[in-house]
Protein backbone atom coordinates (compact mmCIF):
# COMPACT_ATOMS: atom_id res chain seq x y z
CA UNK A 1 0.00 0.00 0.00
CA UNK A 2 1.12 3.47 -0.70
CA UNK A 3 1.44 6.14 1.44
CA UNK A 4 -1.58 8.75 1.10
CA UNK A 5 -1.87 12.14 2.14
CA UNK A 6 -3.88 10.89 5.24
CA UNK A 7 -1.11 8.77 6.75
CA UNK A 8 0.72 12.23 7.07
CA UNK A 9 -0.04 14.06 10.02
CA UNK A 10 -0.75 17.73 9.85
CA UNK A 11 0.05 19.12 12.27
CA UNK A 12 3.07 18.13 14.46
CA UNK A 13 3.81 19.61 18.31
CA UNK A 14 6.71 18.68 20.51
CA UNK A 15 7.23 20.06 23.98
CA UNK A 16 5.22 22.76 23.63
CA UNK A 17 5.38 24.92 27.16
CA UNK A 18 3.52 28.23 28.14
CA UNK A 19 4.08 29.74 31.07
CA UNK A 20 3.13 32.93 32.76
CA UNK A 21 6.17 34.13 34.94
CA UNK A 22 6.24 32.08 37.47
CA UNK A 23 3.35 29.87 36.84
CA UNK A 24 2.94 27.19 34.47
CA UNK A 25 0.30 27.57 31.39
CA UNK A 26 0.74 24.40 29.84
CA UNK A 27 3.91 22.12 30.12
CA UNK A 28 5.86 19.58 27.71
CA UNK A 29 2.99 18.76 25.37
CA UNK A 30 3.51 16.47 22.22
CA UNK A 31 1.47 15.47 19.80
CA UNK A 32 0.85 14.70 16.21
CA UNK A 33 -2.52 15.61 14.29
CA UNK A 34 -3.58 13.64 11.33
CA UNK A 35 -6.09 14.74 8.83
CA UNK A 36 -10.16 14.47 8.92
CA UNK A 37 -9.04 13.32 13.20
CA UNK A 38 -11.17 15.31 15.59
CA UNK A 39 -8.94 15.84 19.05
CA UNK A 40 -10.79 16.78 22.28
CA UNK A 41 -8.61 18.37 25.14
CA UNK A 42 -10.54 17.76 28.02
CA UNK A 43 -9.59 19.03 31.38
CA UNK A 44 -11.11 21.23 34.72
CA UNK A 45 -10.88 25.07 33.95
CA UNK A 46 -7.10 26.33 35.04
CA UNK A 47 -5.90 22.86 33.46
CA UNK A 48 -4.00 25.02 30.56
CA UNK A 49 -5.77 23.46 27.72
CA UNK A 50 -6.92 27.15 26.46
CA UNK A 51 -3.44 27.51 26.93
CA UNK A 52 -2.76 25.20 24.92
CA UNK A 53 -5.02 26.24 22.06
CA UNK A 54 -4.04 29.67 21.89
CA UNK A 55 -0.76 28.32 21.62
CA UNK A 56 -1.23 26.01 18.70
CA UNK A 57 -3.39 28.26 16.87
CA UNK A 58 -0.47 31.22 17.25
CA UNK A 59 -2.69 33.55 18.97
CA UNK A 60 0.36 33.41 21.81
CA UNK A 61 3.72 33.02 21.49
CA UNK A 62 4.84 29.62 23.38
CA UNK A 63 7.94 29.78 26.09
CA UNK A 64 9.20 26.85 24.05
CA UNK A 65 8.88 24.55 21.73
CA UNK A 66 7.59 24.09 18.33
CA UNK A 67 4.51 23.63 16.22
CA UNK A 68 4.82 21.90 12.58
CA UNK A 69 2.10 22.27 10.00
CA UNK A 70 1.92 21.15 7.08
CA UNK A 71 0.83 23.80 3.80
CA UNK A 72 -1.27 22.55 1.18
CA UNK A 73 1.61 22.27 -1.48
CA UNK A 74 3.07 19.47 1.24
CA UNK A 75 5.69 21.58 2.83
CA UNK A 76 6.58 21.67 6.73
CA UNK A 77 6.18 25.17 8.55
CA UNK A 78 7.28 25.57 11.54
CA UNK A 79 4.24 28.21 12.73
CA UNK A 80 6.29 30.09 14.91
CA UNK A 81 9.25 31.16 12.54
CA UNK A 82 6.37 32.29 9.37
CA UNK A 83 5.63 36.06 9.22
CA UNK A 84 3.06 37.71 11.02
CA UNK A 85 1.57 38.22 7.24
CA UNK A 86 1.83 34.66 6.37
CA UNK A 87 0.13 33.52 9.39
CA UNK A 88 -2.53 35.57 9.31
CA UNK A 89 -3.36 33.94 5.64
CA UNK A 90 -3.58 30.87 7.18
CA UNK A 91 -5.57 31.65 9.74
CA UNK A 92 -8.46 32.97 7.49
CA UNK A 93 -8.20 30.63 4.88
CA UNK A 94 -6.87 27.45 5.73
CA UNK A 95 -7.79 27.35 9.72
CA UNK A 96 -10.89 28.37 11.60
CA UNK A 97 -11.08 29.58 15.11
CA UNK A 98 -14.82 29.15 16.44
CA UNK A 99 -14.84 31.05 20.02
CA UNK A 100 -17.05 30.30 23.02
CA UNK A 101 -18.67 33.36 22.69
CA UNK A 102 -19.92 33.75 19.11
CA UNK A 103 -19.83 37.78 19.37
CA UNK A 104 -15.99 37.18 19.41
CA UNK A 105 -15.80 35.60 16.45
CA UNK A 106 -18.48 37.32 14.45
CA UNK A 107 -18.76 40.86 13.03
CA UNK A 108 -22.07 41.93 15.57
CA UNK A 109 -22.44 45.14 13.20
CA UNK A 110 -23.07 43.40 9.80
CA UNK A 111 -25.27 40.88 7.99
CA UNK A 112 -24.57 37.40 8.26
CA UNK A 113 -24.35 37.53 4.46
CA UNK A 114 -21.28 39.84 5.33
CA UNK A 115 -19.91 38.01 7.94
CA UNK A 116 -19.40 34.74 5.94
CA UNK A 117 -18.42 36.45 2.83
CA UNK A 118 -15.75 38.07 4.78
CA UNK A 119 -13.26 35.70 3.92
CA UNK A 120 -13.94 35.05 0.82
CA UNK A 121 -13.40 39.09 0.09
CA UNK A 122 -10.44 38.73 2.18
CA UNK A 123 -9.12 36.64 -0.22
CA UNK A 124 -9.75 38.51 -2.83
CA UNK A 125 -13.13 37.45 -4.30
CA UNK A 126 -14.76 40.60 -6.10
CA UNK A 127 -18.05 40.07 -7.31
CA UNK A 128 -21.25 40.43 -5.59
CA UNK A 129 -23.59 37.77 -6.83
CA UNK A 130 -20.97 35.03 -6.18
CA UNK A 131 -20.01 36.33 -2.93
CA UNK A 132 -23.59 36.21 -1.64
CA UNK A 133 -24.70 33.03 -3.44
CA UNK A 134 -22.08 31.16 -1.42
CA UNK A 135 -23.17 32.78 1.91
CA UNK A 136 -26.80 31.58 1.57
CA UNK A 137 -25.69 28.16 0.46
CA UNK A 138 -23.59 27.94 4.01
CA UNK A 139 -26.50 29.55 5.75
CA UNK A 140 -28.44 26.39 4.47
CA UNK A 141 -25.47 23.95 5.61
CA UNK A 142 -25.91 25.46 9.00
CA UNK A 143 -29.88 25.52 9.48
CA UNK A 144 -30.15 28.94 8.90
CA UNK A 145 -33.35 30.20 7.18
CA UNK A 146 -32.32 32.04 3.70
CA UNK A 147 -34.22 34.97 4.50
CA UNK A 148 -32.02 36.17 7.49
CA UNK A 149 -29.09 36.50 5.15
CA UNK A 150 -29.04 40.35 5.69
CA UNK A 151 -30.19 40.19 9.54
CA UNK A 152 -27.34 41.63 11.88
CA UNK A 153 -26.57 38.71 13.89
CA UNK A 154 -27.60 40.40 17.38
CA UNK A 155 -31.21 39.62 16.07
CA UNK A 156 -29.75 35.99 16.46
CA UNK A 157 -30.07 33.43 19.08
CA UNK A 158 -27.18 31.82 20.60
CA UNK A 159 -27.86 28.96 18.97
CA UNK A 160 -27.82 30.98 15.76
CA UNK A 161 -24.58 32.69 16.25
CA UNK A 162 -22.74 29.96 17.06
CA UNK A 163 -23.71 27.83 13.62
CA UNK A 164 -23.24 31.42 11.59
CA UNK A 165 -19.97 31.67 13.64
CA UNK A 166 -19.13 27.97 12.38
CA UNK A 167 -20.24 28.84 8.49
CA UNK A 168 -18.20 31.97 8.35
CA UNK A 169 -15.16 29.71 9.23
CA UNK A 170 -15.90 27.12 7.21
CA UNK A 171 -16.95 29.04 4.01
CA UNK A 172 -12.90 28.93 3.11
CA UNK A 173 -12.99 25.21 3.35
CA UNK A 174 -10.20 25.11 5.33
CA UNK A 175 -8.29 22.03 6.52
CA UNK A 176 -7.89 22.66 10.61
CA UNK A 177 -10.47 23.98 12.87
CA UNK A 178 -9.81 25.11 16.65
CA UNK A 179 -12.87 25.48 18.72
CA UNK A 180 -13.08 27.26 22.15
CA UNK A 181 -15.81 25.25 24.10
CA UNK A 182 -18.23 25.47 20.86
CA UNK A 183 -21.21 24.27 22.82
CA UNK A 184 -20.71 26.58 26.54
CA UNK A 185 -23.55 28.77 27.13
CA UNK A 186 -25.88 26.44 25.08
CA UNK A 187 -28.97 25.18 26.32
CA UNK A 188 -28.77 21.06 26.28
CA UNK A 189 -31.10 20.93 23.40
CA UNK A 190 -29.86 23.41 21.65
CA UNK A 191 -26.05 21.85 22.13
CA UNK A 192 -27.71 18.20 21.02
CA UNK A 193 -28.69 20.18 17.68
CA UNK A 194 -25.41 22.10 17.23
CA UNK A 195 -23.33 18.48 17.99
CA UNK A 196 -24.95 16.98 15.10
CA UNK A 197 -24.59 19.32 12.88
CA UNK A 198 -20.64 19.72 13.88
CA UNK A 199 -20.40 15.92 13.60
CA UNK A 200 -22.21 15.99 10.10
CA UNK A 201 -19.55 18.85 9.10
CA UNK A 202 -16.62 17.52 10.26
CA UNK A 203 -17.46 14.15 8.17
CA UNK A 204 -18.26 15.89 5.00
CA UNK A 205 -15.94 17.72 5.04
CA UNK A 206 -12.78 15.55 6.20
CA UNK A 207 -11.77 18.37 8.66
CA UNK A 208 -9.06 18.18 11.47
CA UNK A 209 -10.14 19.90 14.12
CA UNK A 210 -8.82 20.13 18.14
CA UNK A 211 -11.99 20.85 20.46
CA UNK A 212 -11.08 22.24 23.92
CA UNK A 213 -13.84 21.27 26.26
CA UNK A 214 -14.94 20.73 29.84
CA UNK A 215 -18.07 18.83 29.05
CA UNK A 216 -16.97 14.98 28.23
CA UNK A 217 -20.13 14.56 26.84
CA UNK A 218 -19.12 16.51 23.90
CA UNK A 219 -15.64 15.07 23.46
CA UNK A 220 -17.49 11.67 23.49
CA UNK A 221 -19.65 12.89 20.70
CA UNK A 222 -17.29 14.75 18.51
CA UNK A 223 -13.74 13.53 18.93
CA UNK A 224 -12.00 10.33 17.76
CA UNK A 225 -9.20 10.98 20.27
CA UNK A 226 -9.18 12.97 23.58
CA UNK A 227 -5.97 14.30 25.48
CA UNK A 228 -6.69 15.09 29.59
CA UNK A 229 -5.10 17.98 30.45
CA UNK A 230 -4.21 18.63 34.67
CA UNK A 231 -1.91 21.64 36.25
CA UNK A 232 -0.75 22.31 32.24
CA UNK A 233 0.53 18.55 31.74
CA UNK A 234 -1.10 16.22 29.75
CA UNK A 235 -2.22 12.81 32.31
CA UNK A 236 -3.39 10.51 29.95
CA UNK A 237 -3.95 10.52 25.90
CA UNK A 238 -5.62 8.12 23.49
CA UNK A 239 -8.73 6.52 21.66
CA UNK A 240 -12.10 8.83 23.26
CA UNK A 241 -13.73 5.78 23.98
CA UNK A 242 -11.15 3.83 25.33
CA UNK A 243 -9.89 6.66 27.52
CA UNK A 244 -13.78 7.24 29.01
CA UNK A 245 -14.38 3.75 29.27
CA UNK A 246 -11.18 2.78 30.21
CA UNK A 247 -9.45 5.46 32.25
CA UNK A 248 -6.16 4.74 33.26
CA UNK A 249 -4.79 8.11 35.03
CA UNK A 250 -6.40 8.40 38.69
CA UNK A 251 -7.24 11.97 37.63
CA UNK A 252 -9.23 10.92 34.45
CA UNK A 253 -11.03 7.78 36.96
CA UNK A 254 -12.35 11.16 38.92
CA UNK A 255 -12.84 13.21 36.19
CA UNK A 256 -14.91 10.43 34.26
CA UNK A 257 -16.97 9.67 37.89
CA UNK A 258 -17.80 12.99 38.25
CA UNK A 259 -20.14 13.41 35.64
CA UNK A 260 -23.74 13.75 36.73
CA UNK A 261 -26.17 10.53 36.36
CA UNK A 262 -29.78 12.00 35.40
CA UNK B 1 -9.88 88.92 15.05
CA UNK B 2 -10.74 93.02 13.81
CA UNK B 3 -7.13 94.09 15.70
CA UNK B 4 -5.07 95.87 13.44
CA UNK B 5 -2.25 93.88 11.53
CA UNK B 6 0.14 96.06 13.58
CA UNK B 7 -0.96 93.81 17.18
CA UNK B 8 0.24 90.13 15.67
CA UNK B 9 3.66 91.33 14.27
CA UNK B 10 4.83 89.22 16.69
CA UNK B 11 3.33 86.35 15.59
CA UNK B 12 5.84 84.45 13.08
CA UNK B 13 4.98 84.64 8.99
CA UNK B 14 1.92 81.84 8.45
CA UNK B 15 1.11 81.67 12.70
CA UNK B 16 2.59 78.48 13.05
CA UNK B 17 6.79 78.58 14.28
CA UNK B 18 9.41 77.59 11.91
CA UNK B 19 10.15 74.23 13.86
CA UNK B 20 6.88 72.95 13.86
CA UNK B 21 6.10 74.50 10.15
CA UNK B 22 9.77 71.73 9.72
CA UNK B 23 8.04 68.81 11.59
CA UNK B 24 5.07 69.32 9.71
CA UNK B 25 6.72 69.51 6.64
CA UNK B 26 8.57 66.34 7.36
CA UNK B 27 5.54 64.38 7.70
CA UNK B 28 4.18 65.86 4.57
CA UNK B 29 7.64 64.79 2.41
CA UNK B 30 7.25 60.98 3.78
CA UNK B 31 3.71 61.15 3.23
CA UNK B 32 4.31 62.30 -0.38
CA UNK B 33 7.20 59.45 -0.72
CA UNK B 34 4.33 56.30 0.64
CA UNK B 35 1.00 57.48 -1.10
CA UNK B 36 -1.77 56.90 0.81
CA UNK B 37 0.11 56.08 3.90
CA UNK B 38 -1.09 58.09 6.81
CA UNK B 39 1.95 59.52 8.27
CA UNK B 40 1.43 60.49 12.29
CA UNK B 41 2.51 64.32 13.04
CA UNK B 42 2.21 66.45 16.76
CA UNK B 43 -0.78 68.66 15.85
CA UNK B 44 -0.65 71.79 17.44
CA UNK B 45 -3.49 73.74 19.34
CA UNK B 46 -4.58 76.15 16.35
CA UNK B 47 -6.50 78.93 17.29
CA UNK B 48 -10.29 77.42 15.98
CA UNK B 49 -11.57 74.30 17.33
CA UNK B 50 -11.43 70.92 16.03
CA UNK B 51 -13.68 70.35 12.84
CA UNK B 52 -13.27 73.44 11.56
CA UNK B 53 -10.24 72.58 9.76
CA UNK B 54 -7.13 72.06 12.17
CA UNK B 55 -5.61 69.78 9.97
CA UNK B 56 -5.86 71.37 6.74
CA UNK B 57 -4.64 74.96 8.29
CA UNK B 58 -1.80 73.57 10.10
CA UNK B 59 -0.70 71.84 6.47
CA UNK B 60 -1.34 75.27 4.09
CA UNK B 61 0.43 77.14 7.22
CA UNK B 62 3.45 74.88 6.66
CA UNK B 63 3.60 74.95 2.83
CA UNK B 64 2.74 78.62 2.46
CA UNK B 65 4.96 81.42 1.15
CA UNK B 66 4.76 85.31 0.27
CA UNK B 67 4.07 84.18 -3.41
CA UNK B 68 1.38 82.22 -2.96
CA UNK B 69 -1.78 82.83 -4.35
CA UNK B 70 -4.73 81.09 -1.71
CA UNK B 71 -8.12 79.96 -2.28
CA UNK B 72 -10.67 78.42 0.37
CA UNK B 73 -13.51 76.84 -0.33
CA UNK B 74 -16.05 75.02 1.94
CA UNK B 75 -18.64 72.29 0.43
CA UNK B 76 -17.26 74.12 -2.94
CA UNK B 77 -18.75 77.71 -2.11
CA UNK B 78 -15.51 80.37 -1.18
CA UNK B 79 -18.46 82.56 0.10
CA UNK B 80 -19.38 80.19 3.54
CA UNK B 81 -18.24 81.31 7.29
CA UNK B 82 -15.18 78.45 7.64
CA UNK B 83 -13.71 78.94 3.92
CA UNK B 84 -14.07 83.09 4.99
CA UNK B 85 -12.50 82.49 8.41
CA UNK B 86 -9.50 80.61 7.33
CA UNK B 87 -8.98 82.87 4.50
CA UNK B 88 -9.27 85.60 6.89
CA UNK B 89 -7.08 83.59 9.51
CA UNK B 90 -4.00 83.51 6.03
CA UNK B 91 -4.48 86.91 5.19
CA UNK B 92 -3.77 88.23 8.27
CA UNK B 93 -1.21 85.85 9.55
CA UNK B 94 0.71 85.71 6.10
CA UNK B 95 -0.24 88.79 4.17
CA UNK B 96 -0.75 86.74 0.95
CA UNK B 97 -2.81 87.37 -2.08
CA UNK B 98 -6.00 85.63 -1.95
CA UNK B 99 -8.54 84.50 -4.56
CA UNK B 100 -11.50 82.97 -5.38
CA UNK B 101 -10.57 81.72 -9.02
CA UNK B 102 -9.53 78.02 -9.30
CA UNK B 103 -6.81 79.01 -12.26
CA UNK B 104 -5.30 81.47 -10.28
CA UNK B 105 -4.91 79.89 -7.06
CA UNK B 106 -1.31 78.20 -6.47
CA UNK B 107 -2.83 76.64 -3.02
CA UNK B 108 -6.78 75.35 -2.36
CA UNK B 109 -7.78 74.28 0.81
CA UNK B 110 -10.58 72.34 0.90
CA UNK B 111 -13.25 70.84 2.93
CA UNK B 112 -15.22 68.24 0.84
CA UNK B 113 -14.61 69.51 -2.47
CA UNK B 114 -12.54 69.74 -5.32
CA UNK B 115 -12.94 72.81 -8.29
CA UNK B 116 -15.44 72.02 -11.12
CA UNK B 117 -12.65 73.56 -13.06
CA UNK B 118 -9.65 71.21 -13.68
CA UNK B 119 -6.16 71.51 -11.43
CA UNK B 120 -2.76 72.23 -13.20
CA UNK B 121 0.70 71.13 -12.51
CA UNK B 122 1.86 73.41 -9.56
CA UNK B 123 -1.18 73.77 -7.90
CA UNK B 124 -1.67 72.03 -4.29
CA UNK B 125 -4.87 70.98 -3.15
CA UNK B 126 -5.18 70.44 1.47
CA UNK B 127 -7.85 68.64 2.20
CA UNK B 128 -8.94 69.16 5.59
CA UNK B 129 -9.90 65.40 6.94
CA UNK B 130 -12.08 64.44 9.80
CA UNK B 131 -11.94 60.92 10.39
CA UNK B 132 -8.50 59.63 8.05
CA UNK B 133 -8.75 55.87 8.82
CA UNK B 134 -10.95 54.22 6.12
CA UNK B 135 -11.86 50.98 8.32
CA UNK B 136 -12.70 52.87 11.27
CA UNK B 137 -15.87 52.54 11.68
CA UNK B 138 -15.80 48.73 10.60
CA UNK B 139 -12.35 47.90 12.73
CA UNK B 140 -12.65 50.52 16.34
CA UNK B 141 -8.74 49.65 17.46
CA UNK B 142 -5.61 51.85 15.84
CA UNK B 143 -3.51 48.81 16.40
CA UNK B 144 -5.87 46.42 13.96
CA UNK B 145 -5.97 48.95 11.12
CA UNK B 146 -2.65 50.02 11.26
CA UNK B 147 -2.03 46.24 11.20
CA UNK B 148 -4.17 45.33 8.14
CA UNK B 149 -2.65 48.54 6.51
CA UNK B 150 1.04 47.28 6.51
CA UNK B 151 -0.54 43.64 5.63
CA UNK B 152 -2.26 45.00 3.12
CA UNK B 153 -5.43 43.17 4.64
CA UNK B 154 -8.14 45.49 2.48
CA UNK B 155 -10.89 42.95 2.73
CA UNK B 156 -12.99 44.53 5.66
CA UNK B 157 -13.45 47.70 2.95
CA UNK B 158 -15.25 45.18 0.64
CA UNK B 159 -17.63 44.26 3.65
CA UNK B 160 -18.53 47.87 4.00
CA UNK B 161 -19.71 47.99 0.53
CA UNK B 162 -21.33 44.62 0.38
CA UNK B 163 -23.49 45.60 3.32
CA UNK B 164 -24.30 48.60 1.18
CA UNK B 165 -26.01 45.97 -1.74
CA UNK B 166 -27.20 44.18 0.72
CA UNK B 167 -29.52 46.90 2.74
CA UNK B 168 -29.97 48.93 -0.51
CA UNK B 169 -29.55 46.78 -3.58
CA UNK B 170 -26.71 49.55 -4.91
CA UNK B 171 -23.14 50.61 -3.28
CA UNK B 172 -24.85 53.73 -1.20
CA UNK B 173 -21.58 55.07 0.06
CA UNK B 174 -21.66 58.57 -1.66
CA UNK B 175 -18.83 60.73 0.10
CA UNK B 176 -16.06 59.42 1.97
CA UNK B 177 -15.90 56.62 -0.67
CA UNK B 178 -12.64 54.35 -0.23
CA UNK B 179 -10.16 54.52 -2.81
CA UNK B 180 -6.73 52.71 -3.39
CA UNK B 181 -4.05 54.27 -3.71
CA UNK B 182 -0.83 54.02 -6.42
CA UNK B 183 -1.98 49.89 -6.29
CA UNK B 184 -1.06 49.59 -2.30
CA UNK B 185 -2.79 52.03 0.25
CA UNK B 186 -6.90 52.34 0.89
CA UNK B 187 -7.49 55.61 1.71
CA UNK B 188 -10.47 57.69 2.93
CA UNK B 189 -10.52 60.85 0.67
CA UNK B 190 -12.31 62.51 3.02
CA UNK B 191 -15.93 62.87 2.61
CA UNK B 192 -15.78 64.23 -0.66
CA UNK B 193 -18.52 63.41 -2.59
CA UNK B 194 -17.81 60.47 -4.47
CA UNK B 195 -18.64 62.35 -7.81
CA UNK B 196 -14.96 63.77 -6.97
CA UNK B 197 -13.10 60.77 -6.90
CA UNK B 198 -12.78 60.05 -10.53
CA UNK B 199 -10.83 63.95 -10.51
CA UNK B 200 -8.16 62.40 -8.18
CA UNK B 201 -6.94 59.73 -10.48
CA UNK B 202 -3.81 61.23 -12.27
CA UNK B 203 -4.51 64.41 -10.97
CA UNK B 204 -2.08 66.50 -12.32
CA UNK B 205 -1.97 68.87 -8.63
CA UNK B 206 -0.29 67.75 -5.71
CA UNK B 207 -2.99 66.29 -2.40
CA UNK B 208 -2.19 67.11 0.90
CA UNK B 209 -4.79 65.85 3.44
CA UNK B 210 -4.55 67.15 7.19
CA UNK B 211 -6.62 65.66 10.22
CA UNK B 212 -5.75 67.89 13.04
CA UNK B 213 -7.86 66.09 15.96
CA UNK B 214 -6.47 62.93 14.55
CA UNK B 215 -3.10 63.74 14.17
CA UNK B 216 -2.37 62.38 10.92
CA UNK B 217 -1.16 63.31 7.26
CA UNK B 218 -1.63 61.84 4.26
CA UNK B 219 -1.15 62.76 -0.02
CA UNK B 220 -1.18 62.03 -2.99
CA UNK B 221 1.36 63.09 -5.66
CA UNK B 222 0.99 64.27 -9.26
CA UNK B 223 0.07 61.92 -11.91
CA UNK B 224 -0.81 59.06 -9.49
CA UNK B 225 -3.21 56.11 -9.58
CA UNK B 226 -6.36 56.54 -7.08
CA UNK B 227 -9.19 54.26 -7.76
CA UNK B 228 -12.65 53.52 -6.27
CA UNK B 229 -13.09 49.85 -4.86
CA UNK B 230 -16.41 48.45 -6.25
CA UNK B 231 -17.29 44.83 -7.02
CA UNK B 232 -17.14 43.25 -10.53
CA UNK B 233 -20.72 43.11 -10.53
CA UNK B 234 -21.57 46.35 -8.73
CA UNK B 235 -19.05 49.06 -10.38
CA UNK B 236 -17.63 51.93 -9.62
CA UNK B 237 -20.26 55.07 -10.59
CA UNK B 238 -20.58 58.40 -9.68
CA UNK B 239 -23.72 60.53 -9.29
CA UNK B 240 -25.81 61.58 -12.28
CA UNK B 241 -28.04 64.54 -11.64
CA UNK B 242 -31.50 65.28 -13.85
CA UNK B 243 -31.11 68.90 -14.57
CA UNK B 244 -28.46 71.23 -15.39
CA UNK B 245 -27.56 73.90 -12.58
CA UNK B 246 -30.73 76.45 -12.33
CA UNK B 247 -28.30 79.57 -12.77
CA UNK B 248 -25.46 78.96 -15.24
CA UNK B 249 -26.92 75.79 -16.85
CA UNK B 250 -23.77 73.83 -16.46
CA UNK B 251 -23.97 69.95 -17.15
CA UNK B 252 -22.18 67.28 -15.68
CA UNK B 253 -20.84 69.40 -12.66
CA UNK B 254 -21.78 68.78 -8.63
CA UNK B 255 -25.22 70.13 -8.12
CA UNK B 256 -26.64 71.28 -4.69
CA UNK B 257 -30.24 71.40 -3.48
CA UNK B 258 -31.37 75.13 -2.29
CA UNK B 259 -35.29 74.98 -0.69
CA UNK B 260 -36.95 78.09 -1.66
CA UNK B 261 -39.75 78.34 0.51
CA UNK B 262 -42.00 75.86 2.41
CA UNK B 263 -44.30 74.89 -0.68
CA UNK B 264 -41.94 72.20 -1.99
CA UNK B 265 -40.18 75.08 -4.64
CA UNK B 266 -36.50 74.04 -4.64
CA UNK B 267 -33.61 74.63 -7.35
CA UNK B 268 -29.93 72.61 -7.95
CA UNK B 269 -27.33 74.89 -8.48
CA UNK B 270 -23.41 74.37 -8.89
CA UNK B 271 -21.83 73.57 -5.17
CA UNK B 272 -18.76 75.25 -6.70
CA UNK B 273 -19.97 78.87 -6.93
CA UNK B 274 -17.24 80.12 -8.45
CA UNK B 275 -17.52 77.74 -11.64
CA UNK B 276 -20.66 78.81 -11.52
CA UNK B 277 -19.95 83.00 -11.51
CA UNK B 278 -17.53 82.58 -14.28
CA UNK B 279 -19.67 80.81 -15.89
CA UNK B 280 -22.13 83.49 -16.11
CA UNK B 281 -20.15 86.00 -16.87
CA UNK B 282 -19.30 83.98 -19.75
CA UNK B 283 -22.87 84.11 -20.98
CA UNK B 284 -23.95 81.02 -19.70
CA UNK B 285 -27.46 81.07 -18.19
CA UNK B 286 -29.64 78.34 -17.14
CA UNK B 287 -33.51 78.57 -15.95
CA UNK B 288 -33.53 80.44 -12.45
CA UNK B 289 -30.62 82.98 -13.69
CA UNK B 290 -29.50 85.01 -16.47
CA UNK B 291 -26.00 85.62 -17.57
CA UNK B 292 -24.68 88.10 -16.12
CA UNK B 293 -22.35 91.15 -17.13
CA UNK B 294 -19.02 92.27 -15.90
CA UNK B 295 -17.61 90.40 -12.55
CA UNK B 296 -19.79 89.00 -9.73
CA UNK B 297 -17.32 87.89 -7.12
Amino acid sequence: MSITEDDIPLLRVSSLSKSYGARVGCQDVSFELWPGEVLAVVGESGSGKTTLLNCLSTRLMPTSGTVSYRMRDGDWRDLYRMSEAERRFLMRTDWGFVHQNPADGLRMTVSAGANVGERLMAVGDRHYGRIRETATDWLGRVEIAEDRVDDEPRAFSGGMRQRLQIARNLVTAPRLVFMDEPTGGLDVSVQARLLDLLRGLVTDLGLAAIVVTHDLAVARLLSHRIMVMKEGHVVEAGLTDRVLDDPHAPYTQLLVSSILQV
Amino acid sequence: MNAPVESIATYNFAYLDEQTKRMIRRAILKAIAIPGYQVPFASREMPMPYGWGTGGVQVTASIIGPDDVLKVIDQGADDTTNAVSIRAFFQKVANVAVTTQTPKATIIQTRHRIPEHPLAEGQTLVYQVPIPEPLRFLEPRETETRLMHALEEYGLMHVKLYEDIATNGHIATTYAYPVKVKGRYVMDPSPTPKFDNPKMHMSPALQLFGAGREKRIYAVPPYTDVISLDFEDHPFEVQAFDKPCALCGAENVYLDEVVLDDRGGRMFVCSDTDFCERRREAGHGGEMGAPVEGEIG
